[in-house]
């Protein structure tokens, strides 16, 4: 039954992803308006279908690759949503959500496989460590989405070709607030997520910290970010450079996030996840 | 048959010299709406007076005679000989005159194609003649549909989208830079016409403070005076650009005020907060290489103008999309303009009542079941003569007003009372939005 609520989601979130491209290409405001409309009811249904899933899993359905994107998207429309609010940047819909639709196309290309669920991803840590992890990625996707804009932007109106991106996009002040505030919460949600994670790993393997290399790679991600924040707090970075490094790090990031659950062995990756 | 005439002259047709001649000041327009008013052919009329343009809109039953007394009214408030006025004027009947005023709104028509205060000068114009009751039926709808169709464009084109002086460019580049002007602080070095503008834009904008450079102190003084500003000398530039957001620079020095190594200091001490310079000078008053420095931006007046030029080219495209809209819209009127008659209202008064006749008698037939011709005949007659009894008044009243000066009020309240327009909500008068 709830796979239907998983494809009434990616539905209304294509055609949300069809008007927000409409409204960046023809800034008709009405389309725009109405797309962030289809994109909360999106949202809300993406919600339900998940905690559908979690009520019937009883952990968190970010077990495998296709839980893990569905469950990624809804986190960054759910940033997106928020920041929306504080910002009230339409266009950034424009790139976010066409983002979030490709996650949720991946997700949904990928077979359903039966997933056992082990004792452990029950507890109260567990969800708290997945939900805080992946909301700190999404809001992170966030400050790349807006990192990638203000590159756009800025070298319009370094170079003078002031193209088609000019009129659309919003001031290059508008997007390095958004990169920074992004940064900022998203690293404070790593954090806990890291934190979370260590309890959970000392709940179960009788260790805070393992070597594991999704520990490993996380540490690494952090102390990226905290680079980051250092040099936007105390060496005054701004624009440009914070741009380029919220880029770097975000790579980085996808790597932690998808990379060394498939290339590496260890008790992040899906293969043990699913238990199989 | 009632005609629509527009008179005009604009910036093409004649030198600002005549056209000052002939314009209308704000005291006076009373005045000249009464005299146009006062001519004898004229039904309904409206003036609109701007810099660049004066345009005399009137309906007719009389062209000739009204036109004749209308170039007679010009050349007498403005002095010149009809013979010389004539080769200035523009004289529009009809479909034209509806395609000139609809253009003339949607800013299609102005020296800077979609500059938007036209339109506020016609809803000025139009108010006006409504407070004069010089304004009916035909120019109540053709201002209405004028106004709308402006706003149309102006939604549906990029008519208006970019700026198309330096000045404007320069504070769009501004709000791109820094989101908001608001509470910023600009640094203006040298004056000149341009840079003076730039900063009454940017003021526009709401910056928090104006402060002025010169080498004579003197004249800073009275620039800052001008602006509600401070002076500074222009020994203190450098440590002001620590401070200031933008800097307008256009002095008369051949050798560059900014150069690289100062501004380089200066956003390392300003933690990279964006700096943003506005060259207007020539020869250039800040080394090009300050625009590589990161959060630092230069634009010059070569770069300036490129932008201006191809906006302006942008918006000669859009004007066709324009174009084609007024088209349209102009079909639309004269259809409803060319019904505003008593024969044809006449015709679709009865079909109106025709129509409904035929739908209702059939459906009650239906209902009556088996019927003997004898009784079907008599029902029918029965409907035909209810019908034209209920037409007979009405078609009288509009014959007798055939020659009347009220007549288009009668026929357009006749068109509104049996709703003979579809769109004919639209044609109520809304007064003056």
């Amino acid at each position: 039954m709830h796979i239907v609520f998983f494809r009434l989601t990616l539905i209304l979130y294509l055609i949300a992803t069809a008007g927000f491209l409409f409204f960046i290409i023809k800034k008709n405001k009405k389309v725009g308006f109405w797309s962030h409309r289809i994109l909360l009811a999106g949202f809300v249904l993406n919600s339900i279908y998940l905690a559908l899933g979690y009520y019937q899993l009883g952990a968190v359905p970010a077990l495998n690759l296709k839980g893990a994107l569905s469950f990624f998207s809804w986190t960054i429309i759910g940033a997106y949503i928020i920041f929306q609010l504080r910002f009230r940047i339409m266009v950034l819909g424009s790139f976010v959500v066409p983002f979030s639709t490709f996650l949720m196309i991946i997700s949904s290309t990928i077979p359903i496989s039966p997933i056992t669920v082990r004792p452990i991803f029950k507890g109260f840590w567990l969800p708290l460590h997945v939900a805080t992890a992946l909301l700190g990625d999404a809001i992170f996707a966030i400050a790349f989405i807006a990192g990638v804009m203000y590159l756009i932007q800025e070298h319009q109106i370094k170079s003078k070709r002031l193209g088609a991106f000019y009129s659309r996009l919003p001031s290059l002040n508008s997007l390095d607030s958004i990169n920074y505030q992004a940064i900022n919460y998203g690293f404070l949600l790593l954090t806990i997520g890291m934190i979370t994670g260590s309890i959970v790993a000392q709940g179960s393997h009788g260790s805070y910290w393992l070597w594991d290399p999704k520990e490993v790679w996380s540490l690494i991600t952090w102390l990226c970010y905290a680079a980051l924040l250092h040099q936007r707090m105390a060496v005054g970075w701004r624009g440009r450079r914070s741009a380029l490094m919220s880029i770097g790090c975000f790579f980085i990031l996808v790597f932690t996030f998808i990379g060394v659950n498939f290339l590496m062995e260890g008790y992040h990756s899906f293969k043990s996840l699913e238990g199989n | 048959m009632t005609a629509i005439v527009d008179i005009g002259m604009n910036h093409k047709t004649a030198p600002v010299e005549l056209r000052e001649l002939v314009a209308f000041g704000g005291h006076n327009i009373d005045e000249v709406i009464n005299s146009i008013r006062s001519i004898k052919d004229i039904k309904e009329s409206m003036v609109l007076s701007t810099c660049n343009r004066v345009e005399i809109l009137f309906t007719t039953d009389k062209e000739k005679e009204a036109k004749e007394s209308v170039i007679e009214f010009l050349s007498h408030v403005s002095g010149i000989k009809k013979e010389e006025l004539g080769s200035t004027l523009y004289i529009y009947d009809n479909e034209e005159a509806i395609r000139h005023i609809f253009r003339v709104g949607a800013s299609l028509d102005s020296m800077i194609v979609g500059e938007p205060q036209i339109l506020g000068q016609v809803k000025e114009a139009y108010r006006i003649a409504v407070n004069h009751k010089s304004s009916s039926v035909i120019l109540n709808r053709l201002m209405h549909r004028t106004f709308s169709l402006a706003k149309k464009i102006r939604t549906e084109t990029d008519i208006s989208g970019s700026a198309v002086s330096v000045s404007f460019a320069a504070v769009e580049l501004g709000k791109k830079i820094f989101g908001d002007l608001q509470g910023k602080e600009v640094l203006l070095i040298g004056a000149g016409e341009m840079a003076e503008l730039a900063a009454t834009y940017l003021l526009n904008n709401r910056i928090a403070k104006i402060l002025v450079a010169n080498r004579t102190f003197s004249r800073a003084v009275e620039l800052a005076d001008h602006f509600h500003g401070k002076a500074i000398s222009f020994e203190e530039i450098s440590d002001q650009l620590l401070v200031v957001d933008v800097v307008i620079t256009s002095t008369a020095s051949p050798e560059p005020v900014i150069s690289l190594n100062q501004v380089k200091n200066t956003m390392r001490r300003r933690k990279n907060r964006p700096l943003f310079f506005i060259d207007i000078a020539v020869p250039r008053d800040v080394e090009p290489q300050v625009n590589g420095i990161e959060n630092v931006f230069v634009y010059d007046i070569d770069d300036l103008t490129g932008i201006v030029e191809s906006n302006i080219n942008k918006r000669k495209g859009e004007a066709v999309k324009a174009e084609r809209m007024v088209d349209e819209e102009v079909i639309k009127f004269s259809e409803w303009f060319k019904t505003l008659d008593v024969v044809p209202t006449i015709v679709a008064l009865k079909d109106k009542c025709e129509n409904i006749r035929q739908i209702e008698l059939r459906k009650t037939l239906s209902s009556l079941g088996d019927l003997t011709p004898g009784q079907r005949k008599g029902v029918e007659n029965l409907t035909i003569s209810i019908a034209k009894k209920i037409l007979n008044d009405p078609i009288v009243l509009l014959k007798k007003k055939e020659d009347r000066t009220s007549r288009n009020l009668y026929l357009d309240i006749a068109r509104k009372l049996f709703n003979l327009d579809s769109d004919s909500d639209e044609t109520k008068p809304k007064g003056v939005e």
